[in-house]
């Protein structure tokens, strides 16, 4: 039997992406599309949140997919099978509203595909047709392409640099399809802010609504630091419990992505230290 | 110490009272500010005796109506002032299981020893100090005792939340016999003893050696666990006899004023978080970052303000301003904890309040307006209500505020809970004398109920808490 928090697997999938199989049975066993965890390795730990990007309840187990971009992600990456994470807290934030709306489109950007998976399978089984669009920036950096076929109609894929799919943005395919195909009756865009900013601006003229989901830095995940706050439709709003996700026309990007980079500096400090100790402990290893 | 005792037997009731209040030993402020150790160092065994003789033994001890939980108080400082410990943390424990925290972070001063007839004639008795002393006295010669339990009940009760209400029901319920599980959210279990208050004040070992207590005990622990996330009440219900909420108030309010949401506005709960949860002053051997501190401003005039403000100080601010709207006797901070941030150096600007912020290109805050005020008429706190002065703006540059202005009670449980009664500021409405909801089966105490409160009001309403529950599992009568 594992162990709770118990690493089963850990995969690379793409350059500096891992596929992470966990054993957490409870949380495994409620959580529903939409919902994230709060992550911390070790005693020294920060609190970091995931999506989580699939769970089987019957075997306990949750899928994150983790993209390094700083110390703690770049250390989970080198946890190992048997390897047991210090805690996991959630299933946080609330679910995505499911219904069959009718046509959604699902529009996923870089590792934001992750999150948009849950929400593709459970909008497929509520009876929606799902036209899926997909854009990274290079082919090697597409993630998740069988899993998001399985659950969609439709897929469109798009590379900044041409070498897979269509070249250009999610953002042309998106207003091809719109141009083409007419008013889709709901949009779900997840991927960095930018992203997102862009595919809201996409669809406004036509007024279809959009949902996104946003990753501000986190503590607690249960609304008591306000370190998540974001502004929607001018209001403040704690990303952990009025969130992830929010009516994409109501959103602040622009904050939200000046709010990212609050702590830049002390990241790359940090991210660094990492890099340098842990080369010196494979080549001591060796 | 039976010397030092020896020497106060022959004393006269008029020399009794010449006895100066023994001044608490602590860390220059020079020295403190640069470190998150504990400021008050706390009496020697000679300070405690001798300070315990100053105590007249009332006939009728006006400081145990003082006391929220009636510690008999003249019973212990006498053992103290006759040497012997033992007996006075026994007398103590009967009423307060967590005198080592309360001996610190109670506000005594509004409470026994505002009571304390030698007030009148001098200064009352330092009976936080020695409450502290005993209590340290205690686990330091590792005397701490398990609590004898009563036999098993076959009985099971679920307790949401590890602060001092959480940690008060626990200790009695498990002592009652019953089977007790603790459920926190956080990865550390103590609630704002933990995350908020800091370790210079109220040192995180002293937390812990509590929990592990309750832990020998048999209590059952269960961290980075979300009540209303991971379970419902209602499915704690179908496991467990009764269902304790002592969830607290954990919800941060900001004042909603123009530019709150620039990067370097925390709320105290964050700021607090990052450096005592997560240990960011000492970032990069700990993974949470905080931000160069720089100018800070600090907004209210409660403990958690003053805590905000010396860990600023602590984390290398350039400067800390404390700016609250009314004048310095409506405080509700304790004035020794004013004074600690006098001594630091943290300039008050009070009668003011800020009404914007603006930032730099980066969105990083740079600068606050604030308003000069002015007390009108008392508002239904009885205190003065503050009203701006028209035209009185002006600017203090910052890089880093820190919004420190209260908390409302945390709405997971309730909005996850729907047939519990909430009252119009979110807190669940209990009974104080027994803890009972309007749900049957389900008790709750503490901050979730009085909004932000106080350590020893918390406990005081587990205690009864306890009791209600221990009542409704050996009768089933709601
Ligand atoms: C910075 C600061 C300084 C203070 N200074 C003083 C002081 O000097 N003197 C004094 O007397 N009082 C002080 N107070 C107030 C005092 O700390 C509180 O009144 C007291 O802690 C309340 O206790 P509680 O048990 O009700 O709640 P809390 O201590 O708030 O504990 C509640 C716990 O429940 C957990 N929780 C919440 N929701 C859930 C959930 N859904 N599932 C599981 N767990 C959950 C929380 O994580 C938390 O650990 C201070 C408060 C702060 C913030
Ligand atoms: S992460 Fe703290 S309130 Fe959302």
């Amino acid at each position: 039997m594992p162990q709770n928090n118990e690493i089963l697997e850990n995969m690379r999938i793409a350059p500096e992406v891992n596929r992470y199989r966990i054993y957490a049975p409870d949380i495994a066993n409620v959580r529903r599309a939409g919902q994230f965890v709060i992550i911390r390795i070790d005693d020294h730990g920060e609190r970091i949140p995931l999506t989580i990007a699939d769970a089987d309840p019957d075997r306990g187990e949750l899928i994150l997919i983790v993209q390094e971009v700083g110390k703690t992600t770049a250390h989970l990456a080198t946890l190992k099978a048997g390897d047991q994470l210090k805690d996991i807290i959630g299933p946080l934030g609330s679910p995505t509203h499911i219904n069959n709306f009718g046509t959604v489109v699902i529009v996923g950007g870089g590792i934001g595909i992750a999150p948009c998976y849950p929400i593709a399978k459970a909008m497929k089984k509520a009876g929606n047709h799902i036209v899926t669009i997909l854009g990274a920036r290079t082919k090697d950096l597409l993630i998740m392409e069988d899993e998001m076929r399985k659950t969609s109609d439709e897929v469109n894929i798009c590379t900044d640099d041409g070498s897979y799919g269509a070249k250009g943005l999610v953002t042309d395919l998106l207003k091809n399809y719109i141009e083409e195909q007419g008013n889709p009756d709901l949009c779900v865009a997840i991927g960095p802010v930018i992203m997102m900013k862009f595919v809201v601006e996409t669809l406004r003229p036509y007024q279809i609504p959009v949902i996104v989901s946003l990753n501000p830095i986190m503590i607690d995940g249960t609304g008591m630091c306000g370190g998540c706050r974001v502004e929607v439709g001018g209001e403040t709003k704690f990303v952990c419990v009025d969130g992830p996700e929010f009516d994409g026309y109501a959103v602040n990007f622009d904050l939200l992505m000046r709010r990212l980079t609050l702590y830049r500096k002390q990241e790359h400090e940090a991210y660094e230290l990492f890099k340098r100790s842990h080369r010196c402990q494979i080549e001591a290893e060796l | 110490m039976q010397e030092i005792a020896a020497k106060f037997k022959e004393i006269t009731p008029k020399e009794r009272v010449k006895i100066p209040r023994q001044p608490m030993p602590q860390q220059h402020p020079d020295k403190r500010v640069k470190n998150f150790d504990e400021v008050p160092l706390g009496y020697t065994v000679e300070q405690a005796i001798t300070e315990a003789n100053r105590c007249i033994q009332c006939k009728k001890p006006s400081c145990i109506d003082g006391c929220p939980v009636h510690i008999n108080i003249p019973e212990f400082i006498e053992f103290i002032a006759k040497g012997n410990f033992q007996r006075a943390i026994e007398s103590m424990k009967k009423y307060n299981m967590l005198p080592a925290i309360c001996g610190r972070v109670c506000p005594q001063e509004e409470q026994c020893e505002a009571t304390c007839v030698l007030k009148h004639r001098s200064e009352p008795v330092a009976i936080g100090r020695l409450e502290r002393f005993i209590a340290d006295w205690e686990r330091d010669h590792g005397k701490i005792a398990l609590p004898s339990l009563a036999p098993p009940s076959g009985k099971k009760v679920a307790v949401v939340g590890s602060g001092p209400a959480g940690l008060t029901v626990a200790t009695d319920l498990r002592r009652s016999g019953h089977e007790v599980t603790m459920f926190e959210a956080f990865h550390a279990p103590g609630g704002v003893l933990f995350y908020g208050i800091p370790g210079f004040r109220l040192p995180k070992r002293i937390v812990w050696a509590e929990v592990k207590i309750l832990q020998k005990m048999g209590v059952e622990l269960k961290l980075s666990h979300v009540v209303g996330k991971l379970g419902t009440v209602d499915s704690l219900l179908e496991e467990y006899g009764a269902v304790f909420i002592g969830t607290g108030a954990g919800l941060p309010y900001f004042m909603g004023i123009p530019g709150e949401n620039l990067t370097g506005i925390y709320s105290a709960n964050e700021f607090l978080t990052r450096n005592n949860l997560m240990r960011a002053f000492e970032f990069p051997t700990y993974d949470t970052p905080i931000v160069d501190v720089g100018r800070v401003a600090v907004i209210g005039g409660g403990n958690v303000t003053m805590d905000s403000a010396r860990t600023a100080l602590r984390l290398g601010a350039e400067k800390v301003y404390n700016i609250y709207r009314r004048s310095r006797v409506e405080m509700p901070a304790r004035d020794e904890e004013i004074e600690r941030a006098e001594e630091e150096g943290v300039i008050f600007k009070l009668l003011h309040n800020p009404v914007r912020y603006s930032g730099d290109e980066n969105g990083r805050v740079k600068e606050m307006e604030c308003i000069r005020m002015e007390l009108g008429e008392p508002d239904e706190s009885g205190r003065r209500r503050p009203v701006p002065i028209k035209g009185s703006e002006f600017t203090i540059d910052v890089d880093t505020v820190v919004v420190a202005i209260g908390n409302s009670p945390n709405p997971l449980i309730p909005r996850t809970t729907p047939d519990i009664k909430v009252g119009s500021h979110g807190n669940i409405e209990a009974d104080t004398e027994t803890g009972k909801t309007s749900k049957k089966g389900v008790f709750a105490a503490g901050d979730i109920v009085l909004g932000a409160a106080t350590v020893i009001l918390a406990m005081g309403h587990a205690r009864n808490a306890a009791s209600g529950i221990n009542e409704y599992l050996q009768t089933g009568k709601w």
